[in-house]
């Protein structure tokens, strides 16, 4: 198929829709609602479900609800939305169903605005609904990457009876690229065996996530537990550039993944020996090749659209062997490439310690956002 | 290699649609290329940005501080972005709406009243395809005929009947600002 000029929301909706989706529920809420219009237009002509709910809490009740008939569902949101469902997604956690769900991540904290942010990494990654649950997590940083993740997320959804999260930002969901679409699949005709369809000519199942006596409760939470360390066995994905001979490792997905490649490109011309590890699945997250780095690298260099929350998970995997450096930008700011190149150079020339907190000396260094950025 | 272009005016003179077109024009000539806009809470009358980047190599980020080129279609837009156009680059500034000159002289500018030459090719609205055709005329970053062929390719049917008076925009555009001396570099 030939490649189109497509904007990152829209190519995740088409994408969904030839993945076999057969019911969307959504509320709109900038920056993701071409997603929902895209679905709008798109799902009623071809016979399937759209439906705009009255809030996000209804919303993804109702992918609940279809979940349990085991057909292909999702919902789409952006940050004050997705905090809204958190519930529901508890409950499909629970319940062990396949639903998958686009966060087009916005400015927080609260109401906070509609440019692009990673500040829902904590809450996405780390569960964000009540109890021991593993959302897989992925995070696309082109057009290409949300259509070929959209695809991926219905299968690994299925695969695992889990929830699959795309994690997507405003930059990512506004821009366009050429990208090329995934062929149609047919929508599904065979349920699988724990699905609620009608029990004519078969016992009565039932799917819910209660489990009054804690025993059966432990009995559950384990199972979800060896179901999420398959997943970790199995799914982990992410790019490596410029690693191979690399003293300095850079960490960034999504949008400032994609910058952070740009001043990587820039600092190697500049015989700079830096590389790029850029996360793709969030959760399961990369640790092992992480710390398979840090034996070799001089410094990692995060950076991110948020306060330094993936910064976390790279201490984790670095498990203080080398240090550590963090930039970020807040508030639904974006880093430009000189920002990061200028980081980059400062590791390259300067001895970093290994003792300390990277996100505290990053704010020290930009002064708490006083100094006047750009 | 890549070229960064900005498009910016107010919502509803076509800068997002120009940089599309670009955009357009990029991938049927098998460049690398991304737009992204500036998406604020913006309504008609508000501003409206662009980003277009066409390069040969994968692009990261996929906005700049420092462009290649600005199209600067009033001016707020000028007073933006002419301070942010690399040494050496190109400005195109909408004449039409903009009641001061361009006052650096480290760059190619150009003062096009694109407005007025819209409205002499008959619909003022086609003065977002000046504008395009002047960038054109200074910055050859693709050949008119590959944007021609692209508006052709990407607008709805019902916009067809449209077509000619398009190129003659982008046409008088493009003439208009490659008769304007670029400043001599050494």
């Amino acid at each position: 198929m030939a490649k189109e000029l497509l904007k990152g929301n829209v190519a995740m909706a088409e994408a969904a829709i030839r993945s076999g989706l057969q019911a969307y529920f959504g509320y709109p809420i900038t920056p993701q609602t071409e997603l929902l219009e895209w679905m709008a237009e798109r799902m009623p002509l071809l016979g399937r479900t759209f439906l705009q709910a009255e809030s996000e809490v209804a919303a993804i009740n109702m992918v609940y609800g279809a979940a349990c008939t085991g057909a292909r569902v999702m919902s789409s949101s952006s940050s004050p939305g997705v905090s809204l469902m958190m519930e529901g997604i508890s409950y499909i956690a629970g319940t062990e169903l396949p639903v998958v769900l686009v966060d087009v991540v916005r400015g927080g904290p609260g109401l906070g605005n509609i440019a692009p942010s990673q500040g829902d990494y904590y809450q996405i990654t780390k569960g964000g609904g009540h109890g021991d649950y593993f959302p897989i997590v992925l995070a696309p940083s082109n057009v290409q990457e949300s259509i070929d993740l959209m695809v991926l997320a219905f299968d690994l959804a299925e695969k695992y009876r889990s929830i699959v999260v795309v994690m997507s930002d405003g930059n990512v969901g506004q821009i366009m690229e050429p990208a090329e679409l995934p062929p149609f699949q047919p929508l599904k005709t065979v349920y699988p065996d724990w699905a609620v369809r009608g029990a004519e000519n078969r016992a009565k199942r039932t799917l819910s996530s209660i489990y009054i006596k804690p025993d059966e409760e432990e009995v559950t939470n384990f199972r979800l537990l060896e179901r999420w360390h398959e997943i970790e066995a199995n799914e982990l994905r992410y790019k490596e550039y410029f690693l191979d001979d690399a003293e300095i490792v850079v960490v960034g997905f999504g949008s400032s993944g994609r910058v952070a490649f740009s001043a990587v490109r820039a600092a190697r011309a500049q015989g700079i020996p830096v590389g790029l590890l850029r996360p793709i699945t969030l959760r399961p997250f990369p640790y092992a090749p992480l710390a398979e780095l840090s034996k070799s690298a001089k410094a990692f260099l995060v950076v991110e659209m948020n306060a330094g929350q993936m910064l976390d998970d790279v201490q984790l995997a670095v498990a203080g062997r080398t240090p550590v450096e963090f930039y970020g930008r807040m508030g639904g700011m974006v880093p430009y490439q000189g920002e990061i190149l200028a980081e980059i150079m400062r590791i390259a020339s300067e001895s970093i310690p290994l003792e300390g907190d990277p996100r505290h000396r990053w704010a020290q260094r930009v002064n708490y956002g006083r100094n006047g950025h750009k | 290699m890549q070229t960064e272009i900005i498009i910016s005016g107010f919502g509803g003179q076509g800068a997002l649609f120009a940089g599309q077109l670009l955009a357009y024009a990029a991938m049927d000539s098998g460049f690398e290329v991304t737009w992204i806009p500036s998406y604020g809470p913006e309504m008609r009358g508000g501003t409206a940005n662009c980003t277009v980047i066409i390069a040969d190599e994968e692009i990261g980020a996929p906005t700049v501080l420092n462009p290649r080129a600005v199209l600067a279609l009033n001016l707020p837009s000028l007073d933006k972005y002419e301070p942010l156009v690399i040494s050496g680059g190109v400005l195109v500034a909408n004449a039409s709406l903009i009641n001061r000159p361009i006052t650096r002289t480290d760059i190619s500018a150009v003062m096009i009243p694109a407005n007025e030459i819209a409205e002499e090719i008959g619909d003022k609205r086609l003065l977002n395809m000046v504008m395009l055709g002047a960038l054109l005329g200074k910055l050859p970053v693709l050949p008119v005929e590959v944007i021609e062929k692209a508006l052709q390719a990407h607008i709805p049917e019902r916009h067809k009947r449209l077509l000619p008076s398009n190129y003659a925009a982008l046409r008088r555009g493009m003439e208009f600002a490659a008769q304007v001396p670029s400043p001599i570099h050494s």
